[in-house]
């Protein structure tokens, strides 16, 4: 059909670069339905986030024989992704290509709307795969535990992300931006992504795969002020430089700083690495020197501003006369004790209110247990492991936020997701996992949720989903206009 | 040419087997850019070429070539070299995996850093003064037989402090 012919000219147009593009295709084709067999190591993996298809890439890579299947609650892949990194950083997503190759393997498959502890246990998963590898992330929230956090206008960062990079189960949130001042409680990057989205030019957000609802919002918002409270100093701050330097330059935007926060942080700069060194010094120029003539001339048309406030805790959340909503926060003003990334906040008894109509907390994402036979470490928020094995759990490893907690970049996941593939590896080389028994895999948890009325999602379905949103996006301009239901999502990846 | 490497890092792929579907997919509307280009620039003489020593994770040698102007991570999606994770965001400044270290006479020649190359520099296993990202850098006739190293990439020290109590 079409599709043969498309990829004669495949071979055609690469067989010029005279590379192993051709062998590659020659020895490719083979379709999925020949390659299972039960002599492979079958191996589940619980999340279709960054962090299980960099495991899953890597174990394939590792072994010819071990067959991978990754199992997704939502109908569409690619977990923070899709639904965490910024609808203004595309670059980011690019290790979506990466991905599809991954999924597309064939001895990889990909099951979305499947919710491992409810749909299958990871009992059933151990049953039936060599393996399970738990890479579904940190879905909770911390919370401030202050009082006041439950009044309208107080929202945890993760929904805030949620609501408008398209995550189903946050689409009802609909933000009140009818302030003027925000404050963000916590400067990590997911803080300055929520800073950055509300302040961006309508112009820049609506390029992006943003939703419409969000869009729509944002395009009546009143947030005019953002700033970002942390409770230590600019040496202790939690964000990238990168992220900082998209405040700075952010169209429309002055920076509103606190001169007096940086106050012997140039002498403590000689000592420190050069990020933190570089990050710093970003800060201080921003916050201390005299800007130039046209950089003065932008921060005096620009209409919004943002800030970071140091020393600063969380202490209440204060409502309007009528009880019922949020008209600012007061803060605790803290001292720091001991130097560096160490230095811990203490209270000076001090406190501070700052009006504002809309707080949200960025205080951290949290993982929660998946099922009680899965060992569980409530203080840390993961599962406790040594290099991805879980521990006192033979055939459970874990990779991605589970096992490290919420922090670091995409490559920060990737190393460590290669580690734990590796561990695994390892664990089949050495003999401490046992693979001489044959698997059913999939084949058992297919017959299991049938049973239960539970039909997956696969990766060709989610295509069609995938090529849906394309479509709609390309009619208003964007990237992809995300689908934001799962029955949605369902109805059109069962078309 | 830049753009021949960018689509064919569309399709590119780290396993031992290749699914034909995926350059199906990946091709989609490139496909006639990517012919008139494929034909426009392909018959490059090998003379012209640079040489590039590269050193993997395992400290083996790997010498490949490559047309001036590519860069590095060109190179190595081109020479289709196998170092895991290498250019995941594929040469868009949004991440550091194709962090790469050079000798420092070599570093000196390769032209000046933009912030946002530092920025993402700041963020690579193993940094070290004479590392640069292999997106950036593009090869001349300046750079003939230079040494290239892939750092070991190192478990994030987060991992002991938090995961393996």
């Amino acid at each position: 059909m079409s599709c043969h012919k498309l990829l004669l000219s495949e071979l055609k147009l690469w067989s010029s670069g005279g590379s192993s593009w051709i062998s590659r295709l020659r020895c490719g084709g083979r379709g999925k339905a020949f390659s299972s067999s039960s002599q492979n190591v079958h191996i589940s993996i619980v999340g279709g986030g960054p962090a299980g298809f960099y495991t899953a890439q890597n174990l394939i890579k590792a072994r010819q024989d071990v067959e991978v299947d990754i199992y997704e609650r939502l109908p569409v892949p690619f977990g923070l992704v899709r639904f965490g990194v910024a609808p203004d950083h595309p670059e980011v997503k690019n290790v979506i290509n990466t991905f599809t190759q991954t999924a597309k393997h064939s001895r990889c498959n990909f099951y979305g709307n499947v919710n491992v502890g409810k749909d299958v246990s990871i009992e059933e998963l151990q049953q039936a795969y060599h393996a399970v590898i738990l890479s579904y992330g940190a879905e909770g929230n911390r919370s401030m535990g202050v009082p006041g956090e439950d009044l309208a206008g107080v929202y945890s960062a993760k929904d805030f992300v949620g609501w408008y990079n398209g995550q189903p189960t946050c689409q009802e949130l609909s933000p009140d931006l009818s302030c003027e001042t925000a404050v963000i409680l916590g400067q990590g990057n997911v803080a300055l992504d929520v800073a950055r989205i509300l302040l961006s030019p309508l112009d820049v957000l609506k390029k992006t795969d943003i939703t419409q609802p969000a869009l729509e919002a944002l395009a009546e918002s009143h947030v005019r002020r953002v700033l970002i409270v942390g409770r230590r100093g600019p040496m202790q701050i939690a964000c990238t430089i990168k992220e900082i330097r998209e405040m700075v330059n952010l169209p429309g935007t002055r920076p509103e700083m606190i001169a007096a926060d940086y106050e012997g942080v140039t002498e403590a700069l000689k000592d420190v690495p050069r990020p933190r060194k570089r990050l710093t010094e970003l800060m201080l120029k921003t916050a201390m020197e005299t800007p130039g003539e046209k950089e003065q001339e932008r921060r005096n048309n620009a209409s919004c501003s943002w800030g970071f406030r140091f020393f600063r805790s969380p202490v209440e959340v204060l409502a309007d006369t009528n009880r019922n909503r949020t008209a600012g926060i007061r803060l605790a003003v803290n001292k720091l004790e001991g130097s560096g990334e160490a230095a811990r906040a203490a209270l000076t008894g001090e406190v501070e209110d700052v009006s504002c109509g809309l707080v949200i907390s960025s205080i951290g994402y949290k993982s929660l247990p998946i099922d009680p036979s899965v060992p569980f470490d409530f203080r840390k928020a993961i599962v406790p492991n040594s290099m991805g094995r879980v521990q006192q759990a033979a055939g459970i490893y874990c990779s991605g936020w589970v096992k490290t907690g919420p922090t670091g970049v995409i490559a920060t996941t990737m190393n460590n997701s290669f580690d734990t593939a590796r561990s695994l590896v390892e664990d089949i080389d050495s003999g401490v996992l046992d693979i001489s028994a044959g698997k059913p895999g999939s084949q058992s948890i297919s017959t299991l949720l049938e049973k239960r009325g539970v039909k997956p999602v696969t990766f060709s379905d989610w295509e069609k989903i995938d090529n849906v949103e394309m479509k709609r996006g390309e009619a208003s301009g964007k990237p992809r206009e995300k689908i934001l239901t799962v029955e949605e999502m369902l109805r059109v990846a069962r078309t | 040419m830049a753009l021949v490497t960018a689509l064919k890092r569309l399709a590119h792929v780290r396993f031992g087997h290749y699914s034909l579907r995926t350059a199906t997919a990946a091709s989609g509307s490139y496909r006639t850019v990517q012919r008139s280009l494929t034909i426009g620039t392909q018959p490059l003489r090998s003379d012209n070429k640079v040489t590039v020593h590269f050193f993997n994770r395992d400290g083996e040698k790997i010498t490949v070539k490559g047309p001036p102007g590519d860069s590095l991570l060109d190179v190595v999606i081109n020479e289709d070299l196998d170092f895991d994770g290498f250019g995941a965001c594929e040469g868009t400044l949004a991440c550091s995996t194709c962090h790469l270290v050079f000798d420092e006479e070599v570093y000196k020649k390769l032209g000046p850093i933009t912030d946002e190359e530092m920025d993402m520099l700041d963020l690579a296993y193993g940094l070290t003064d004479t590392s640069r990202l292999g997106c950036q850098i593009c090869l001349t006739k300046s750079l003939e037989g230079m040494e290239v190293r892939v750092p070991e990439s190192v478990a994030d020290i987060r991992q002991s402090k938090d995961g393996s109590s």
